[in-house]
């Protein structure tokens, strides 16, 4: 079983992800197979500021299943500009997970088109 | 090497092109259009049989990329087959303007009309008649003076932005005081081994000043090597009045009031002064004034400092001793520095403290070009003649400015187009320059009027724009980074990074690139200076690559790190100064913390404080009708200035032109989010789209720029309502520094009101109107 593991420290909404995935698979506005989701700014009570942006697979995230069979990896995972996506199986991708915190490993059902 | 995880590896070792199912597949370096700086990201085209782009992808060989891209590459297809796209030369009669009545003609038609109007005008009004009004970023930004000069013979060139605050006042900083191309934040982009090459060292500390580098790639930095040094142990100083991505990670985040950077800089230097936190050596051996800096920087005790800028007096005697301590630290700084009026002060004291505490040319600290690097500048100056050469715009008031970057300047250009003082301008042509769209032009609707009063005028750009529909009789469509032969060069060749090939790999219509349209235009209006170059490919290997390779050569490597002329402390090898001698390239040899040219000119040799023209300090009396300071133009992953609105995967990222407003402000106001809002000032107003966030602190609020809407009606008066939105109705007209550089578009204030109208995108009616384009080929 493959996935998709994000470090979430480091996304930094550049946004690489839902174009690549929209181009690849021609998904018209309004839809997404991956999407990056905004927490914050809000202020903490040290003063610092929280902003967290997590890419999130949707249903329609088929892992790039035509890609991958070719060797290449996710088109969102390939273009990120940050470097903070990941694919691989679950048993690896869980080895790097307990190495770092901040990040959050992805399995997304394949969707039947 | 594995520089970040998740990075394609299929396709390392591939040559330059490939076959792939059925596909030829292009590697080559992108620039522009669609807009961008010189960064030169790795793309891997995909071209069918049918000489159709099928897809764009990053190239996992780029040694500074590494397959990374952006949304802006990414939706190439998009781009190079947008339905709007103008394919073909047309021209307009000259009754004609604002009206899309134009007539397709061939390219031939098209020079020759352009290069009968030159001659006419030079042999009837003198050749100083004739204007060129170029754009940022794009390939033909660095060429613009060339363009006047070479090419047309005319001295007058210029972008039509205020005080031309946009890189040059830092420019001007690093040519007049440090003696040196631009100082970059070093990103080991030049060294095979990149940051694990033994000759690198990383950065201790990043400071981002003025300067948000992820969505831009600032004036050629890629943007993440930042994030890349994150990883690898760089702590983050962030200096800007927002929060973004990078000020909620900093170790260190100095939320100033804008327009306040040169306070800070000098509040910085006096404390590292005070608590002789400074390199003795670099300061006793390499620099000039630092007695007389030392007193200045006195004048600016952190509480002073903490009261103009509004940061924490502790926290930024905190930041002065991080930066002072870090060995090596690294400065991005950027645009904000340039958008105020004393814009050069600040770039001064910036240098001042890169300089004092060692941190110039040395690995992970600020890298400088050799003295054989830097812009293309001067090609067609000398042979203009002393006569001509005398009459470029500004001379006389802003010698500092014009005879540095041979440009003439931009306010005093509108007001001689407005004045006919000292003398008539009849031509202006527009290359890459939307100026009508708030991108540059303060005062837009003066600018239209000022630019329809010319006899003849003429565009290159990719899409018919709001500037060329109202202005122009002659458009000259421009083809995209993938559509033809030319060559990249980070920081327009200023630092030591890189040369990639922009390979050609698809043919979309009639469109030519910047290069070979200037050198068209060359041939035909002052064949002289092109005489020596008997076909395109002999000019692009002169202009871009000095003649130190063939572009042919270059083609197959794709990228060349400048490996050769890569060296660090230049400053003891004499790399820096035309006579081969050590030191620095200014007066005295040394960095110059008191500078004897700003001295000559007139200016104050040292750095100093300026408040805003219009500010709560400045204007008090203001403040009860327009209580709000105003900032522009903070950059997105989506656009690059008036670009993109007619991608839909772009457009959807940021549909509307935003507002930022703090959420006490928006209470205070009755704006709730996403509700659209006037905002307006003295000089006018616009309209823009309610965004409440923390992003800004309460009392600011931050405005998009460069908005028009290509879906809306073309024709005059509506112009794509390129007016509705546009922020820079809001900022004065040469309201500029001493020197003719730096002008307020980021420290403005104004008054915030909800409106009732909703002008908000439709974005079925981008989609239908521009997804997924079929192939276009004539």
């Amino acid at each position: 079983m493959n996935g998709l593991l994000i470090d979430y420290e480091y996304c930094t909404n550049c946004q690489s992800c839902e174009v690549a995935c929209k181009e690849e698979h021609k998904i018209p506005v309004g839809q997404w197979g991956i999407r990056v989701l905004t927490d914050g700014p809000w202020e903490c009570s040290d003063g610092k500021f929280n902003l967290y942006y997590i890419p999130f697979p949707t249903r329609l995230c088929d892992l790039c299943a035509e890609r991958t069979a070719k060797g290449k990896q996710p088109s969102c995972v390939h273009h990120c500009l940050a470097g903070c996506m990941q694919y691989g199986s679950i048993e690896d991708l869980a080895k790097e997970l307990a190495e770092k915190p901040n990040q959050v490993l992805f399995v997304p059902e394949p969707y039947s088109y | 090497m594995k520089l970040f995880k998740g990075q394609g590896t299929r396709d390392l070792g591939k040559p330059w092109r490939f076959e792939e199912d059925g596909m030829t597949v292009t590697r080559g370096c992108a620039w522009s259009p669609p807009g961008c700086h010189p960064v030169g990201c790795g793309i891997k085209t995909y071209v069918n049989g049918a000489g159709e782009l099928v897809k764009i992808e990053g190239d996992e060989n780029h040694p500074i990329t590494g397959g990374r891209l952006c949304v802006r590459c990414l939706t190439m297809r998009d781009y190079v087959y947008n339905p709007d796209r103008i394919l073909y030369p047309m021209k307009r009669a000259r009754e004609d303007r604002g009206k899309n009545k134009w007539q397709r003609i061939t390219w031939d038609e098209a020079l020759d009309l352009l290069a009968e109007k030159v001659a006419y005008f030079k042999e009837n009004y003198g050749a100083e008649s004739i204007l060129m009004q170029g754009g940022t970023g794009r390939e033909g930004g660095p060429m613009l003076p060339a363009y006047a000069q070479a090419a047309i013979g005319t001295p007058n060139a210029s972008q039509p932005l205020s005080g031309y605050s946009c890189y040059i006042p830092r420019v001007a900083g690093t040519t007049y005081v440090l003696g040196a191309a631009y100082p970059e934040m070093d990103y080991a982009g030049g060294l095979h081994g990149r940051y694990d090459d033994p000759a690198f060292e990383v950065p201790e500390l990043l400071v981002f000043w003025g300067k948000y580098p992820l969505p831009t790639n600032g004036d050629g930095m890629f943007g993440h090597s930042a994030v890349d040094m994150m990883r690898r142990g760089s702590k983050l100083m962030v200096i800007d009045p927002r929060v973004n991505w990078g000020s909620a990670r900093a170790d260190y985040f100095l939320r100033l009031r804008p327009g306040t950077d040169a306070a800070l800089a000098l509040g910085m230097l006096d404390i590292i002064i005070k608590e002789d936190l400074y390199d003795h050596d670099f300061v006793e051996n390499w620099t000039w004034g630092f007695e007389q800096l030392s007193e200045r920087a006195a004048e600016y005790p952190p509480e002073r400092v903490a009261e103009i800028c509004g940061v924490d007096a502790d926290l930024i005697v905190e930041a002065a001793r991080a930066y002072a301590n870090a060995k090596p630290a690294s400065i991005a700084w950027g645009l904000a520095i340039d958008m105020k009026n004393n814009a050069v002060q600040a770039g001064h004291a910036i240098i001042c403290l890169e300089a004092i505490c060692g941190n110039i040319d040395v690995p992970g600290g600020q890298l400088v070009g050799d003295v054989n690097d830097g812009l293309e500048l001067g090609f067609g100056w000398n042979e203009l003649g002393k006569e001509l050469q005398g009459k470029i715009l500004g001379l006389e008031r802003y010698p500092a400015f014009v005879t540095f970057i041979l440009n003439a300047h931009p306010d005093t250009v509108l007001d001689v187009l407005e004045t006919g003082e000292p003398y008539k301008i009849r031509m202006v042509g527009f290359e890459d320059c939307n100026g009508l769209a708030g991108t540059d032009c303060a005062q837009p609707e003066r600018w239209e009027k000022a630019w329809a009063s010319t006899e003849f005028n003429f565009g290159v750009d990719v899409f018919m724009t709001p500037t060329i529909m109202a202005v122009c009789d002659l458009f000259l469509p421009l083809s995209t980074t993938v559509e033809h032969d030319s060559v990249v060069y980070t920081h327009y060749g200023a630092s030591p990074v890189m040369a990639g090939a922009i390979n050609k790999c698809i043919t979309v219509g009639e469109g030519k690139g910047d290069s070979e349209i200037l050198y068209e235009i060359g041939k035909r209006c002052c064949p002289g200076n092109f005489e020596q170059f008997p076909t395109y490919y002999d000019w692009l290997s002169w202009n871009r690559l000095g003649n130190k390779r063939a572009f042919e050569d270059l083609r197959e490597e794709v990228v060349h790190q400048k490996v050769e002329t890569l060296s660090y402390r230049k400053y003891e090898t004499g790399k820096l100064r035309p006579n081969g001698e050590p030191g620095f390239n200014t007066p005295t040899t040394r960095v110059e913390l008191w500078s004897n040219v700003y001295d000559h000119f007139g200016e104050d040799p040292l750095p100093y404080y300026e408040e805003p023209k219009m500010s709560p300090v400045s204007t008090p009396e203001l403040m009860e009708q327009y209580p709000f300071v105003l900032t522009t133009g903070a950059r997105t992953y989506c656009y690059f200035h008036s670009e993109g609105k007619q991608i839909p995967y772009l457009r959807e990222m940021n549909p509307d032109p935003l507002l930022e407003m703090n959420p006490a402000d928006a209470l205070k106001c009755g704006v709730s989010d996403g509700q659209w809002v006037r905002v307006s000032n003295p000089y006018g107003s616009c309209v823009l789209k309610a965004k409440v966030t923390q992003a800004v602190y309460e009392g600011l609020v931050h405005a998009q720029h460069g908005f028009w809407y290509p879906e809306a009606e073309g024709e005059a008066p509506t112009l794509f309502e390129t007016y509705r939105s546009n922020v820079n109705i809001l900022m004065p007209h040469h309201e500029v520094g001493k020197l003719g550089m730096g002008a307020p578009y980021k420290c403005l204030i104004c008054a915030v009101e909800p409106i009732a109208e909703n002008y908000d995108t439709d974005m079925k009616v981008i989609w239908e109107r521009y997804g997924n384009p079929a192939p276009r080929n004539s």
